[in-house]
């Protein structure tokens, strides 16, 4: 797996006039609220957030690095370790389980040859468990960002596990 | 035909679009309030209706509306909560997708009556997708003179934008979500100061939930009274219900409060009955927080009759026999599910989802999914069950924030009426941990 060093961080300018377009969407001086937004572009961008990337979110809303620290670990979606190309989010709560969640997650552990936190050898996926994505009428189902898709994170609904095998083939590809 | 207040128009192709709304009488609200009455006017309107919030708690809406402080000099804010993170819950994802515009005029019409210039809409970080359906929506009501400056040409002016969470549970909480609209961890306050007062930049708040904001519309068009002759008794209206499990039909259902819960498990315009002929064993009727009822107290009170999807009948009988409207997430179980495993599961859930400010949640939560777990996979103590009760007890009203209630709950409902399956585990770990086994007693199953 390539192990980004991440030391020339920068936006590109599009990105950067939208982060300047989020910053306006708060009062005067609450431009910390634009916090969330900003690290899911930086997400997108570099697919993970390293040290470097959190500081450098810091200068954009000129906050102390510690503050970007604070909030990127306690919300579950950021990734504070490289990751594979495609990240698996398959949800592990209740009313996924009643329909066959945990069957899928052990399919998708066997088939990479990896337990729930890892990526698979090649660098293309990295299975994460997650909690209830609202989706439960689609059970068992799971997510996965699409940065090809500006970064969306595409609902996959009513799963078995060849349905799985089938994304693989064609779709995470 | 049952009343669609919220879904009448969502499954007509392009109503996600202003112009399809716009013909099947959407964006009427906001004419009607901003030009023909006065903000106090519309806030009574939404005090007679009787609407209660969608989000869980069942608060009335216009009540909460009246304590909104309105000190000279402080803005006033509007915010949204579109968190929806309560496992079992999926309305508001499913009524923001197809049709956003019917929560666009709904918060135009509420920001109206609150006197708000500014409003925020709050969706979980994982909705990517919808926040871009709700971005176009709102640029297409801000090129039709329906937000932004003098809205219609009168002197009302508002700013909508959506904010992205980035995945935490706790952020569903309203003040757990304005630290995070802050740009915070989603720690939730002590309360007081309440939001009304001192919520969002310590400036006068409302949150509300996607489906309260949505009803104020038609609320608006037809007038409070018409609202409370919907429903039964103190809960008017209607409830959008996310259905899951075991079911024929998963799916959102828009019902009149008061259907029977009986006819909507097995009537084919809601969930269909149980999924493979099987039984029901158990159901979870608001999101995962509330008690979990077996299949003979579901459908029917302790006193023998029919309970109805209202907040009353649902919370008929205490917690000894009853359950709660909740957030409108209804699990089903039929009767090969393990009531252990899924007990364990949802403490898993909230250990995972404390934010841990307080001791007895972060380290109670923690203790009960050990100990749970121990009991699932063969490992239980006679005493471990007279233990879980134990710890429930002491989370339950001993935290800042109502996760902590929320998560002893599901554990001591499971065990008041499914004590002998936890039994059964303890005392025979050889046969619970066979792979597919489950405890069967005839008696509570319908
Ligand atoms: C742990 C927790 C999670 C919550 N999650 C949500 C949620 O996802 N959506 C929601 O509308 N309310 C949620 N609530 C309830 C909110 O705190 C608040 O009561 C609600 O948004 C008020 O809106 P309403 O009166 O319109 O229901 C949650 C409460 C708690 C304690
Ligand atoms: S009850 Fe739990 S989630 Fe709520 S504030 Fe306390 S620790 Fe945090
Ligand atoms: S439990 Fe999996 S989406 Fe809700």
């Amino acid at each position: 797996m390539i192990e980004h060093t991440q030391t020339d961080v920068r936006f590109p300018e599009e990105t950067l006039k939208q982060v300047r377009e989020i910053i306006s969407r708060y009062p005067e001086g609450r431009q910390k609220s634009a916090i969330l937004p900003i690290l899911h572009l930086a997400q997108n961008e570099w697919n993970w957030l390293s040290a470097p990337v959190m500081d450098y979110v810091a200068t954009l809303l000129d906050i102390q690095p510690i503050e970007v620290y604070e909030v990127a670990t306690f919300y579950t979606m950021f990734n504070l370790e490289p990751v594979g190309k495609y990240v698996l989010e398959v949800c592990r709560t209740g009313p996924c389980c009643l329909r066959g969640a945990e069957q899928l997650i052990e399919h998708i552990e066997n088939k990479f040859g990896i337990q729930v936190g890892q990526t698979s050898p090649d660098g293309m996926f990295t299975l994460k468990t997650v909690e209830c994505l609202a989706a439960c009428g689609g059970a068992p189902c799971l997510q996965v960002r699409l940065k090809r898709e500006g970064g969306i994170h595409k609902y996959y609904e009513n799963l078995t596990p060849e349905k799985v095998d089938g994304l693989v083939e064609k779709e995470w590809v | 035909m049952a009343i669609k207040i919220l879904t009448e128009h969502i499954n007509k192709p392009g109503i996600e679009t202003f112009e399809v709304y716009r013909q099947h009488g959407g964006y009427a609200a906001v004419e009607k309030a901003l030009k023909k009455m006065t903000p106090d006017e519309v806030v009574e309107e939404v005090k007679k209706s009787g609407l209660r919030g969608r989000g869980g708690a069942g608060f009335p809406a216009g009540m909460k509306w009246g304590f909104l402080a309105k000190p000279e000099g402080k803005p006033r804010y509007l915010v949204c909560n579109a968190d929806e993170s309560e496992p079992g819950t999926f309305k508001d994802r499913h009524l923001m997708a197809h049709s956003p515009h019917t929560l666009i005029e709904g918060m135009i019409v509420a920001s109206y009556a609150l006197g708000a210039k500014t409003s925020y809409i709050y969706v979980r970080g994982e909705m990517l997708y919808v926040i871009r359906i709700l971005e176009k929506a709102i640029a297409e009501a801000y090129a039709k003179g329906f937000l932004g400056k003098n809205i219609l040409g009168t002197d009302y002016s508002l700013d909508l934008y959506v904010h992205p969470g980035g995945g935490a549970y706790i952020c569903g909480e309203e003040t757990a979500l304005l630290e995070s609209l802050e740009g915070k961890r989603g720690n939730p306050r002590n309360k007081p100061p309440f939001p009304a007062v001192s919520g969002l930049y310590n400036c006068p708040t409302v949150v509300n939930n996607v489906e309260t904001i949505a009803a104020v519309s038609w609320i608006i068009n037809n007038g409070g009274e018409e609202y409370a002759k919907v429903g039964v008794g103190r809960s008017t209206g209607t409830k959008l219900i996310s259905a899951c499990g075991n079911i024929n039909k998963p799916g959102v259902y828009e019902i009149e409060l008061g259907v029977p819960v009986e006819e909507f498990i097995y009537s084919d315009e809601y969930c269909g009955g149980i999924a493979g002929g099987k039984k029901l064993k158990a159901v979870v009727a608001g999101g995962s927080s509330v008690p979990v009822l077996p299949a003979n107290l579901i459908t029917k009170t302790a006193s023998g009759e029919n309970r109805l999807m209202t907040y009353e009948s649902l919370s008929d009988g205490g917690f000894a026999t009853g359950t709660m409207l909740g957030s409108g997430g209804f699990i089903v179980f039929d009767e090969d599910q393990c009531i252990v495993r899924n007990t364990w599961n949802f403490s898993r859930f909230y250990h995972h989802e404390s934010c841990g400010q307080c001791s007895p949640c972060r380290e109670g939560t923690g203790w009960m999914e050990k100990v749970l777990h121990r009991i699932e996979y063969g490992h239980g103590h006679a005493h471990d069950i007279d233990l879980l009760v134990d710890v429930a007890r002491k989370i339950e009203g001993n935290t800042i924030c109502p996760l902590g209630d929320a998560a002893a709950w599901p554990v001591g409902s499971a065990i008041r009426h499914f004590r002998d399956e936890f039994e059964w585990h303890i005392r025979h770990p050889h046969e619970a941990t066979r792979k597919g086994a489950v405890y069967r007693k005839e008696a509570v199953l319908v």
